[in-house]
């Protein structure tokens, strides 16, 4: 097989599994030594250069990260990465001096956002500093989007959200609170704005229109509309007995609210059996251990209405057959069941919706009123026009919003630049040896066997005295200290030198996770059953070497579980092996080369 | 040498023997010879080797002299029994300890300095004597741990790290085990576990006194140009002239081995050495054919590898010889092992 091209910047990125799999790319391990080093305000700022909202996301970031991370596959839990964030952001000092500063010359352009959501407000985060005059309208009184109308504030403080949005409001954002944008026509047309990007969210909850649907109405509520109305203060109460429809991420937050707001028994109603939910472990985790119930295998079948008032619901018991592939292939009714309910509330799922943007403004919807727009670029089909957050796409996440609004930044900038908005920077990886000397590393390379700490939680009894009690209280210090060391920092990378190496068998010999060989070439699907130990997980490459030089056989490392402790470039006699930090370089809008008018670049101290 | 433990965390998949341990339960101590140094690899063979016979750790006995080569017997199969001799005396530890327990397996773990050098004469007589161990020489042609002296090994014209040129005759351990009858003579080289690896095996069953040279170049002392044991030099001047498989007892001989060409080797517990000539005009059986064969490879600069000679059965197996009890002497009941000044005098009593 051809040798591995590590010049190209996706290979050494990608053995950083959890930078590759966060949509900003953070440099995880990188913050988490810093953390190590109790350099906390240089960890805050290595995470804000690429997410934004370290303080929020250390909460309440759905983090795609920790189910890639490879300490996941070495042992049984990955990195508590999320938590360390947090770690991060509540131990920072004043950082606010260290962000890019916002030239008081502007350079002329200005820049609508519908909508402060996180989405905008990168996009505002990543322009100011180059000099554009950003206008956020937004509908609510307050900024925030969902992380402040749905994210219940016992997952997510609003003093934590206040503080990161106040860091990108007051670099100047002129915020137009309690302003919704009714006709995009009269914006585009009356607003002299440069650029216009939607990041109004997707603001539509699903429906079950099932009989009694209307007769009910009063006990019958929209989950995201519903938590909003408690985040605003409308709803103080809850009954009793509550149901909730659906198993995802919304339906967890709606039955811990409910909690909170009175209810004694809360059932959280699934049509599927837990393999199939959509919610992810921890908030199910963490919603059972507060009690509720979670009822599996009821499609819910009409509202039970009763002089007036909600009863309860009727369920069809259901029964599925499920494959080998764990797909499921049919499925039957087994029975009929009544459940009684003063409250029931509907967390199926949210949609987009733009009854604001008027069709003929060469913004283009598909058959299902979702806005054609590019993945790469996010310019809808008229120029100027751009989309991010869960507006583009449909609902996805906090992490994903602000990756979107990074990218919308650069098309904006090279809108604006009068540059093809498809002529991006490319992104990089830079390299540097970690070799201080004899047996001297400058990582901490010793293998750490310590379990995942568990983050400390409100007791039980005190949680639900207010409903703003926040319930994670963080890593205390000692966890802080011992779970950074479980890092495996994979952004050390193995570097290897073929021209070096004389075939001594040192480093195959040492490797504790047997990750090299030295064998005769083969096509890749070959070369993985012919390793030390075979390479069956095909998600990670293989590093293949050019031919050595006695014997023109190949190294192959395979970097599945390869631990980073540089064992192999520590017995190494001719230094072919080479332990090197990987710097991924992720272009924002100040790095394109657009000839930003007034350039700083945002670079964390190092 | 590396300060840093391998951490005890292995790959997930590692698979594991008949007594349910893993390659890196028969890791010894972390090792403190020089990185790159070929005794490590041989280190490395020997626990890929008694892994893959899920050999017992407290059934082994490593045995070593001094030298760079003799220090690695810390670095295996922690859970064994070991003794490290004064220098070039080995084979008298290991007679005794294998005279008072015939029931445990014994690897010598010796130098070219060690074994051609100090203790030539030691060696011969392990080797006349039958010994029923494992002898491994770790050949790299000087004295590594007294900082690259040539060694008894060491070729006529090597040159030494400061550029001295050697002028004595080498006494090559291969052919002196040919001579003086042993039956398992083979060579092999520390890069190549693929050949290594079940010579090991097949030595430690071997019933009798096995021979492995194996060159292993001294990556600090011995490893520059004009060296004849380089790794360059070592790799560019081997050749493989027999292939040897260890076939445990339990297992079929798998039918690629296309009868004729394979010679099955019979040991004593049903387990046999499968012979594979490379070369034609060989035969690895035959004692006398086998060390003129080698000698002549030699005078043409050849360092020619495998099981190069290899007898079914040894007529002079050691514990028959010397009459040892065949029970270890510390299981005999005590009135057998110390059996009384009665006793002591009937046996005077024949030389009055
Ligand atoms: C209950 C719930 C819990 C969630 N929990 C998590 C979680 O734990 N972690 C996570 O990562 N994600 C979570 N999400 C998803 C996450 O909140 C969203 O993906 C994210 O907030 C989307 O950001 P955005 O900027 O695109 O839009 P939004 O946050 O929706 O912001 C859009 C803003 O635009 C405003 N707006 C809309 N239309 C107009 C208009 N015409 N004029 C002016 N203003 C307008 C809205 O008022 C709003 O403030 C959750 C979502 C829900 C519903
Ligand atoms: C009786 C005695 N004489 C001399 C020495 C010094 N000495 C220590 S190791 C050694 C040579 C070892 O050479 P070798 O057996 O080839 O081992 P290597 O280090 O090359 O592996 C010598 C001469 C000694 N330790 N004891
Ligand atoms: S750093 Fe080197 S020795 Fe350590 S696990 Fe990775 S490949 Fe193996
Ligand atoms: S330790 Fe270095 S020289 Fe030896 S085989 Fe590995 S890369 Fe090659
Ligand atoms: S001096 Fe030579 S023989 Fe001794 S450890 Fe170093 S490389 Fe090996
Ligand atoms: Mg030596």
């Amino acid at each position: 097989m051809a040798a591995t091209d590590t010049s190209h910047p996706d290979y050494f990125h990608k053995v950083v599994d959890c930078q590759w799999a966060c949509p900003a790319h953070t440099d995880v391990p990188e913050y988490i030594r810093l953390i190590a080093q109790g350099r906390f305000t240089d960890a805050y700022l290595v995470n804000r250069r690429s997410n934004v909202f370290p303080g929020i996301l250390g909460r309440v970031c759905d983090r795609p990260c920790e189910p890639a991370c490879r300490r996941g596959r070495v042992e049984e839990k990955p990195v508590a990465i999320c938590r360390l964030k947090r770690v991060a952001a509540d131990h920072k000092d004043e950082f606010r001096d260290r962000l890019p500063a916002v030239p008081a010359q502007k350079n002329g352009k200005r820049i609508a956002c519908i909508g402060a959501g996180c989405a905008s407000l990168t996009v505002a985060n990543d322009l100011m500093p180059l000099g554009y005059e950003v206008t956020i309208f937004e509908q609510f009184a307050v900024a925030g989007g969902l992380m402040r109308t749905n994210i219940p504030s016992f997952r997510l403080p609003g003093s934590v959200i206040d503080e990161e949005i106040a860091a990108i409001v007051d670099m100047g954002v002129d915020l137009k609170l309690g302003h919704r944008i009714e006709s995009m026509r009269k914006l585009l047309e009356e607003g002299g704005f440069d650029a216009v990007f939607v990041g109004s969210g997707a603001p539509k909850g699903k429906e079950l229109n099932l009989p009694g649907r209307q007769e009910g109405g009063a006990n019958i509520h929209i989950g995201i509309t519903w938590l909003e109305s408690i985040a605003f203060e409308h709803i103080k109460t809850v009954g009793e007995n509550v149901l909730i429809i659906g198993v995802g991420n919304t339906a967890m937050d709606c039955c811990r609210s409910s909690l909170r707001l009175g209810a004694k028994s809360v059932k959280v109603m699934a049509r599927k059996p837990r393999q199939f939910f959509k919610a992810s472990e921890w908030e199910l985790e963490d919603a059972e251990a507060e009690s509720v119930e979670i009822v599996i295998n009821r499609s819910p079948k009409s509202f039970v209405v009763e002089g007036g008032k909600l009863k309860g619901m009727m369920f069809d018991v259901m029964e599925y057959e499920v494959d080998a592939r764990g797909r499921i292939t049919a499925e039957h009714v087994t029975a009929e069941e009544f459940l009684p309910a003063d409250d029931v509330i509907l967390a199926i799922g949210q949609e987009n919706a733009f009854p604001w943007i008027e069709r003929d403004l060469g913004i283009e919807f598909d058959k299902w009123e979702v806005p054609k727009v590019d993945p790469v670029t996010h310019e809808s089909t008229r120029k100027g026009v751009f989309f991010g957050g869960d507006a583009a796409f449909g609902p996805k996440n906090i992490i994903w919003s602000v990756e979107h609004g990074h990218q919308a930044a650069i098309s904006i900038h090279q809108h604006c630049m009068d540059k093809p908005v498809a002529e991006r920077l490319p992104p990089g990886v830079n390299l540097q040896s970690r070799k201080m000397g004899m047996h001297e590393w400058s990582y901490n390379n010793d293998y750490s066997g310590i379990e995942r700490r568990l983050v400390p939680h409100v007791s039980l009894k005190e949680r639900f005295k207010k409903i703003d009690i926040e319930v994670e209280l963080g890593f205390t210090a000692e966890q802080a200290a011992a779970e950074v060391q479980r890092c495996l920092n994979c952004d050390v990378q193995t570097v290897f030198d073929a021209k070096l190496c004389i075939e001594c068998d040192a480093c195959i010999d040492i490797c504790p996770v047997d990750c090299l060989t030295m064998t005769p070439d083969g096509d890749e699907a070959d070369l993985r059953t012919r390793l030390k130990a075979p390479a069956k997980n095909i998600t990670q490459a293989l590093y293949v070497s050019a031919p050595l030089k006695h014997t023109g056989r190949v190294m192959v490392k395979d970097e599945d579980v390869c631990v980073h402790c540089g064992l192999c470039a520590e017995r190494c006699p001719t230094a072919a092996w080479d332990m090197q930090k990987s710097w991924v370089k992720w272009p924002h809008a100040a790095d394109q080369p657009a000839a930003a008018p007034v350039a700083a670049t945002q670079e964390a101290s190092r | 040498m590396t300060y840093i433990p391998k951490p005890k965390i292995a790959h997930p998949s590692l698979p594991r023997n008949e007594l349910g341990l893993t390659r890196r339960d028969y890791e010894g101590s972390l090792s403190t010879l020089c990185a790159g140094c070929g005794h490590d690899s041989i280190t490395a063979a020997i626990i890929e080797a008694s892994w893959g016979i899920s050999l017992r750790p407290e059934n082994l006995v490593k045995l070593s002299g001094i030298g760079c080569s003799s220090k690695t017997t810390a670095y295996f199969v922690g859970g064994a029994h070991g003794f490290n001799s004064v220098h070039g005396r080995m084979p008298s530890i290991a007679m005794g300890a294998n005279a008072a327990n015939r029931d445990l397996y014994y690897i010598g773990i010796s130098g070219d300095g060690d074994s051609l050098s100090i203790g030539l004469g030691q060696f011969c007589h392990a080797i006349r004597r039958n010994l029923d161990m494992l002898y491994i020489i770790e050949n790299n042609g000087v004295y590594g741990l007294t900082k690259g002296q040539f060694s008894a090994s060491a070729d006529i014209g090597t040159k030494a790290k400061k550029g001295e040129v050697n002028q004595q005759p080498p006494i090559d351990p291969v052919l002196l085990a040919m001579n003086l009858g042993a039956g398992f003579v083979a060579r092999s080289f520390s890069g190549d576990k693929k050949q290594l690896v079940p010579l090991i095996q097949a030595g430690l069953e071997y019933p009798g006194f096995a021979l492995i040279d194996v060159l292993s170049p001294c990556v600090t002392f011995n490893d520059h140009e004009g060296s004849t044991k380089s790794y360059q030099f070592t790799r560019e001047h081997y050749e493989p002239v027999v292939e040897a498989d260890f076939v445990p007892f339990q297992r079929e001989i798998s039918t690629d081995y296309g009868a004729g060409e394979a010679v099955p080797v019979m040991l004593h517990d049903g387990s046999r050495v499968v012979l594979r000539k490379l070369a034609e005009d060989y035969d690895p059986t035959d004692a006398h054919a086998a060390y003129d064969y080698v000698q002549q490879h030699i005078a043409k600069g050849e360092y020619l590898t495998g099981l190069l000679h290899c007898r079914p059965t040894t007529d002079t197996e050691f514990h028959a010889l010397n009459r040892t009890p065949e029970q270890p002497l510390n299981q005999l009941p005590f009135g057998k092992l110390v059996p009384g000044a009665k006793a002591l005098d009937k046996v005077l009593a024949r030389y009055r």
